[in-house]
C-alpha cells in the first residue's frame, strides 16, 4: 500500500469519524427536543439556566478577561442599594470595566433578543404568518427615521434615543390609522399599511443620509445597521422597562395568540373580541420594538428567525412557544455580541451579523415551505 | 321558549344599498332539532350563517337566540402545527379569563369531548396530519367542550368523501338526537338535508323563501325551481328499512348534445 492510498484511507476513517460525531450530536438533539415536547418545564428551565449562566459568563469575557467569582462578586455589591465604601477590594479598572462597559451591555444584549423573540412571535401568531417580523409593522423604520433626525440636528445621544422611540410610535400610529382609514384593520391590511409606511420612513432615512456630512453620516450608519456600543445604565432601563412590561402582558395573553391564529372569522366564533385584542397585542409589540430600535438599532432577522427555533423546540402552542422564544433570542442576541467582542475583537454591528446568520435559514424554511408547508417547521 | 331555540324575522341584508341578497326570511328551529338551509352560489347562506352566529349585523330584522351559539367552519387549514388537543382546548375561549390560561378542568372538558367524538386516542396527534373528516370531528368537539347550545355549521361536507360524509351526518343526527343541541347547517347536498334535517330553508333569492318542516319544504318542485334542475324522489328499501331520499337528474351528455345541436 502506498502513501497516497494511506492517506486515503486515514481521510476516509476521519471524515467517519467526524460522521459519526455529528450523528451523535443529532441524536442528542433530538432526544433533548423529544423530552422537551414531553415536558413542558424542561425547555424553559434549560433555557433560563443557559441565559443566566451566559449573561455571568459575558461579563467576564473580553480583551480585560476576569474569573467568574471576581465578576460574580462585583455584581453582587453592586446590587445592594448602599453606596461603595473608599476602600475598594477590587482595583478600579476592573469595577468600571463590569460596571460601566460589560454589564450594561450584556444585559442590553439579553433584553434587546428578548423583547425581539417574544414580539416576534406574537406577531407571527397574531398574523398566522410565520414569514412576518417585528420590522413589518414599520415601527423598525419609524424609529430609524425619528434617530435620523436627531443626528441630523447634532442632538445629544439620549435625545436620539427618544426621538427614535417617538418615531416608532409616531409610525405605528400612522400604520394603525391607515388600516383604519381604509377600512382594512385585518392581519394583511395591518402589514400592508406597515410597508406604505415604512416604505416612507426609509425614503425619508435615505433623504437624512444624503444631507448628511461625515460625521453624521458615520453616527447615522453605524446606528442604523445597529449596535451596543453606547449601552449605559440609561439605555438599559430604557429598553428593560418597555420590554419587561410589554413582554409580561404579552405572557398573559399567549393563550389568547392560539385562538386569533386560527383567523378572524373562527376566533370571533369561539368567542374571542378579534379585533380589540388584536390591537392590543400589537400596540405591545411596537413599544418594545421601539424601545429596543431607539437603543440599539435595527437588528434585523432575529423576531423572524427566534419563532422558527423556538417552535422547533416546543412546538406551535404558544402557552410554551412564547416564554422560549423570550430566552432563546435573548440567549441568541447575546452570544452573537460575545462573538463579535471576543472573536472578531472588532466593532462589527450586530444587526449585520444576525441578518448574516438570518438569512440563509429564511432561506432554508422558504425552500421547506414550497415542499412541506410552514406547518412542518 | 328554552335554551337552544333560535329564531328569526323579517331578517335582510344587502352588501350595497337597496340591492338586497335576501328580504323578510322567517324561520325557526327548537332545542334538538335540525335546520338545513338550501340555496344555489350567491343566494346568500354564509352571510346569512354569519348574521346568525352574530359576526354580521344584519341590515335589517332581528335574531332571537336562546343559549350560547358554537361554529363550525368548512375544512380550514390551520397557521401552525397544533395538536388535536389543543384545537378542542380552543373552544373554551369564554370560559377562560382574558388574561387567565386554561385550567385542568379545561384540560379534562376538552379530553371528555374527544371521547365524545371518539377521537380520545388521537388527543395528541397533530390536526393538519388527520383527514377531513377527523379534522371535522375535532371541530365538532370543539364546538362541544364550549358547551354551547347550538351549532352552527357552513357545508360541513363540502370538502369530505362519501364514508366521511356519511360520519359527519352521523354525528349531526347524534348530536341533535342525544345531546338534544340545536343545529343550523348549510348545504348543497338536499339529500343530505333531506336524511337529518327536521326544518328547512330554500333561498330562492331576494324575498322568496320557502320555510318549514323539511318534509314539506324539501319536494320535486321546490328543489327544481331552486335549482333549475328536475329532481325525483325515491324511495327504496335497503336492509329491512325504507329508505327515502332526493336525486338531481344530472344530465350532462344530452344537455351537451342539445347545445351542440342548437348551435
Amino acid at each position: 500500500m502506498n502513501d497516497f492510498e494511506q492517506n486515503q484511507i486515514a481521510l476516509k476513517a476521519q471524515s467517519s469519524a467526524w460522521r459519526l460525531r455529528l450523528e451523535n450530536l443529532r441524536g442528542l438533539l433530538l432526544s433533548l427536543r423529544e423530552y422537551g415536547l414531553r415536558h413542558e418545564w424542561f425547555a424553559p428551565t434549560a433555557l433560563t439556566i443557559f441565559l443566566l449562566g451566559t449573561i455571568c459568563f459575558s461579563v467576564c469575557i473580553g480583551t480585560y478577561p476576569m474569573p467568574i467569582w471576581k465578576a460574580g462578586n462585583i455584581l453582587a455589591r453592586l446590587s445592594f442599594p448602599w453606596p461603595l465604601p473608599d476602600d475598594l477590594p477590587w482595583p478600579v479598572k476592573e469595577l468600571t470595566v463590569v460596571q460601566v462597559i460589560r454589564f450594561p451591555r450584556v444585559l442590553l444584549a439579553a433584553l434587546v433578543g428578548l423583547g425581539l423573540g417574544i414580539s416576534g412571535t406574537a406577531l407571527q401568531g397574531l398574523m398566522r404568518n410565520p414569514l412576518v417580523g417585528p420590522d413589518l409593522v414599520g415601527v423598525s423604520s419609524g424609529a430609524a427615521m425619528g434617530g435620523v433626525l436627531a443626528v441630523m440636528l447634532n442632538w445629544s445621544p439620549v435625545s436620539v434615543m427618544a426621538l427614535a422611540f417617538v418615531g416608532g410610535l409616531l409610525s405605528m400610529g400612522a400604520t394603525f390609522t391607515l388600516a383604519r382609514i381604509a377600512k382594512s384593520s385585518d392581519g394583511i391590511g395591518l402589514i400592508l399599511s406597515g410597508i406604505f409606511v415604512g416604505g416612507f420612513c426609509i425614503s425619508a432615512v435615505g433623504m437624512g443620509i444624503f444631507l448628511a456630512d461625515d460625521g453624521q453620516l458615520n453616527t447615522i450608519i453605524f446606528w442604523l445597521l445597529g449596535n451596543l456600543n453606547h449601552a449605559d445604565r440609561g439605555t438599559v432601563w430604557l429598553v428593560a422597562v418597555p420590554t419587561l412590561l410589554g413582554g409580561s402582558i404579552l405572557m398573559l395573553l399567549r393563550w389568547r395568540l392560539n385562538l386569533l391564529s386560527l383567523g378572524n372569522d373562527d376566533a370571533f366564533a369561539i368567542g374571542i373580541n378579534v379585533r380589540i385584542l388584536r390591537l392590543g397585542i400589537i400596540a405591545v409589540v411596537s413599544l418594545i420594538v421601539a424601545a429596543q430600535v431607539s437603543a440599539a438599532g435595527i437588528i434585523g432577522w432575529v423576531g423572524l428567525v427566534i419563532p422558527h427555533w423556538a417552535r422547533m423546540l416546543v412546538g406551535p402552542d404558544h402557552r410554551k412557544l412564547l416564554p422560549v422564544s423570550a430566552l432563546l433570542g435573548g440567549l441568541f442576541v447575546l452570544l452573537i455580541d460575545d462573538f463579535t467582542r471576543v472573536v472578531l475583537r472588532a466593532n462589527v454591528p450586530i444587526g449585520v451579523l444576525t441578518t448574516l446568520i438570518g438569512t440563509p435559514f429564511i432561506c432554508f424554511m422558504f425552500w421547506k415551505k414550497q415542499t412541506k408547508g410552514w406547518i412542518g417547521d | 321558549m328554552s335554551a337552544g331555540d333560535f329564531s328569526f324575522s323579517g331578517l335582510g341584508h344587502a352588501y350595497l344599498p337597496e340591492q338586497w341578497i335576501f328580504r323578510n326570511y322567517r324561520g325557526e328551529v327548537s332545542r334538538g332539532q335540525v335546520l338545513s338551509l338550501l340555496g344555489p352560489n350567491g343566494s346568500g347562506k354564509t352571510t346569512l350563517l354569519k348574521i346568525l352566529l352574530g359576526a354580521l349585523k344584519p341590515a335589517e330584522g332581528t335574531v332571537m337566540v336562546h343559549g350560547q351559539v358554537a361554529f363550525v367552519p368548512q375544512l380550514f387549514q390551520v397557521a401552525f402545527d397544533y395538536s388535536a388537543m389543543d384545537m378542542v382546548l380552543m373552544g373554551r375561549a369564554k370560559k377562560v379569563g382574558l388574561f387567565s390560561q386554561p385550567s385542568k378542568e379545561d384540560e379534562e372538558a376538552a379530553l371528555c369531548a374527544l371521547e365524545k367524538v371518539g377521537m380520545a386516542d388521537m388527543a395528541q396527534r397533530p390536526f393538519h396530519e388527520m383527514s377531513g373528516g377527523q379534522r371535522q370531528l375535532i371541530i365538532f368537539a370543539r364546538a362541544l367542550v364550549a358547551e354551547a347550545d347550538i351549532l352552527i355549521l357552513d357545508e360541513p361536507t363540502s370538502a369530505l368523501d362519501l364514508k366521511n360524509q356519511n360520519t359527519i351526518l352521523q354525528w349531526m343526527d347524534r348530536l341533535a338526537r342525544k345531546e338534544h343541541l340545536t343545529i343550523i347547517f348549510s348545504t348543497h347536498h338536499p339529500h343530505h338535508a333531506y336524511a337529518v334535517a327536521d326544518r328547512a330553508l330554500l333561498m330562492l333569492g331576494g324575498s322568496n323563501y320557502e320555510a318549514g318542516p323539511a318534509e314539506a319544504v324539501l319536494t320535486e318542485s321546490n328543489l327544481a325551481s331552486l335549482y333549475d334542475l328536475p329532481f325525483k324522489h325515491i324511495s327504496y328499501e335497503y336492509q329491512s328499512q325504507a329508505i327515502e331520499t332526493l336525486v338531481p337528474i344530472l344530465r350532462p351528455k344530452s344537455d351537451v348534445c342539445s347545445a351542440s345541436g342548437a348551435a
